[in-house]
């Protein structure tokens, strides 16, 4: 399982650069991001090289950060792939909660990162869907 | 259990004709040897004798703490120095403390309600009392020794501080009564646990906990983890330091041991009697202190005065918990609202100490309450949909507990500015 870190950050100006300053300060690379945001606030999700120590990082710098357990999956990077493959999660009966694409790819095939429902066994049943799903090593490393 | 059954349970008509009586005797008194207050009940065009009964103690000015400060240091003394026997300071934020004195007489007097207070929660002179409350200026240590002596107890006079060595003598001497703040019972529950004290190798059985404004929340934590009774005693040093007020077994309500302290409520607006059941500032006058009586003191603290019997057996009124300070209270669209309060609600969804702000501000003539709340890691959900949640949660905590309707914003930790370690809690930005 992918560990991806989610902070709360205040929707002002200059708090997302604050963030990715510390980050990279500390020398931690960010893999994929998202930012989902109301008009006060907002939850940055992180992918990053190397998740703990980005989450002691962060609470050292008054942040507050927790860790979940998120999937990378790989698509066909044409059009209607990644269609297929949530129309294959829906018919297994995965419910996505919020999902974002990967800055970068593996090879030819885009880099979708899931957070679905009940994560407990979702990774094979994707598997057995015939959606490939990236070990944590391959993700932290691109 | 009392210690002085024929003045605790004194039937309420014998009770307030001596309330009437020593009320009489200590305004003549002052009026006589206390310039300040000849001059404040002439300025009010009164005189000797307006006090016929009971309710005309509203015909007297008010005594506030600046006027002790204004009077530094015996200015409001109403013997010579060489009747005083001790006196004590109490701490000012601001400018010159305040201090008091007592006569010999004062000081037994003093014994004499801490020794009820004692009584109050359970003990007796078989009992051990380690004394955690500082001793020195403060009033906490000395009343609190004074009156476990007085009931034949054993004092330990500990002090506060110095946590490992008061856990060594709790256990070593068996302890069964601790005398401390409320915040340090916390402090030494902590201790205990870390140590790896079994409780039951404690004989801790109650403790007396004041000098500072604590919840039924801490009062839960404190009894669970040090398995003890957890009795809320309440004083002041200008009135005369702790054994003002205090619990009975019943935990509902702190008895005033009126022989010695008139209580009363006001609005802290207008400075209009209250009635009893009726939310305001606590007022007292002392009617049996001789170096330093004190007429209708404010306290600033928050209460509600209850006339109701009291299973315990005591005839004494009982004040409640103190419920905040006046200098923190907001009036926002008529509605008196206390920072406590809103702590308090906030207390109910998270399980830490909230960071919170509250930020007033009047837009056309309605004004607009926003509260600004910390996100702790216990609050924190990396989805919207939960923070949002969390919002309306708060708002309908505030609002079914206040009666107000407030903005909730959620902010990131540590973005509240904080002065000495304290949170500042309120901006007002209404110009009215
Ligand atoms: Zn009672």
């Amino acid at each position: 399982m992918i560990k991806q870190i989610s902070l709360f950050l205040e929707n002002k100006k200059g708090r997302l650069a604050h963030v990715c300053r510390v980050l990279g300060d500390a020398g931690i690379n960010i893999r994929a991001l998202s930012l989902a945001d109301t008009a006060d606030f907002g939850v940055l999700r992180l992918i990053v090289d190397d998740p703990a120590r980005t989450n002691s990082v962060l609470s050292e710098n008054g942040f507050v950060a927790s860790i979940t357990d998120v999937m990378a999956i790989q698509v066909p990077d044409v059009p209607g792939g990644l269609a297929a493959a949530l129309e294959k999660m829906d018919k297994a009966g995965l419910d996505v909660e919020y999902m974002y694409a990967f800055i970068g790819t593996a090879s030819q095939d885009a880099l979708v990162i899931i957070r679905v429902d009940s994560i407990e066994g979702a990774v094979e049943i994707m598997e057995g869907c015939g959606i490939n799903v990236l070990k944590e090593e391959q993700v932290y490393s691109l | 259990m009392y210690w002085n059954k024929p003045y605790e349970c004194m039937p309420r008509e014998q009770l307030q004709t001596l309330q009437l009586k020593r009320l009489q005797k200590i305004v003549e008194k002052v009026f006589h040897n206390v310039p300040f207050y000849r001059q404040k009940l002439q300025e009010v065009g009164f005189e000797l004798g307006d006090i016929k009964t009971l309710a005309d103690i509203k015909k007297l000015p008010f005594t506030t703490k600046q006027d002790l400060r204004d009077n530094y240091p015996f200015g409001m003394f109403s013997l010579p120095m060489s009747e005083i026997v001790r006196v004590h300071v109490s701490s000012g934020t601001t400018g010159k403390p305040t201090v008091v004195g007592y006569t010999r007489g004062d000081i037994n007097n003093w014994s004499e309600v801490m020794a009820r207070t004692l009584t109050c929660g359970g003990a007796t002179k078989n009992s051990i009392v380690q004394v955690a409350f500082g001793y020195g200026l403060f009033t906490g240590g000395l009343g609190a020794h004074y009156g476990a002596e007085k009931i034949g107890a054993s004092v330990i006079p500990i002090s506060g501080g110095n946590t490992k060595r008061q856990l060594m003598l709790m256990e070593d001497f068996g302890t069964t009564v601790l005398a401390c703040t409320p915040s340090y019972a916390i402090y030494l529950a902590e201790a205990v646990e870390e140590a790896g004290i079994d409780l039951s190798k404690l004989k801790l059985k109650h403790g007396i906990f004041g000098a500072e404004p604590w919840s039924e929340r801490m009062r839960m934590e404190i009894e669970k983890r040090l398995g003890i009774k957890a009795i809320d005693i309440y004083g002041l040093s200008e009135v005369i330091g702790p054994g003002v007020a205090s619990e009975c077994q019943e935990q509902n309500g702190l008895h005033v041991f009126e022989d010695h302290f008139i209580p009363e409520i006001i609005d802290p607006q207008t400075g209009d009697p209250m009635p009893c059941g009726e939310k305001g500032e606590l007022v007292f006058t002392t009617i049996t202190k001789e170096g330093i009586p004190v007429i209708r003191y404010r306290t600033r603290d928050i209460s509600i005065l209850n006339d109701e019997e009291c299973p315990c057996g005591r005839t004494h009124i009982r004040m409640h918990k103190v419920m905040g300070r006046t200098d923190d209270m907001l009036i926002i669209r008529g509605v008196n609202v206390f920072p406590s309060q809103i702590e308090s609600a906030l207390l109910e969804i998270g399980d830490t100490q909230p960071h919170y702000l509250l930020i007033v501000d009047r837009k056309g003539s309605m004004d607009e309450l926003e509260i600004q709340v910390e996100v702790s890691r216990e609050m924190f959900s990396d989805k919207v949909k939960g923070l949002e949640g969390l919002e309306a949660k708060i708002k309908h905590q505030i609002e079914s507990q206040l009666g107000l309707t407030a903005k909730i914003k959620l902010v990131e930790p540590h973005s509240i500015p904080r002065s000495e370690g304290k949170a500042v809690r309120v901006i007002d930005k209404r110009k009215i």
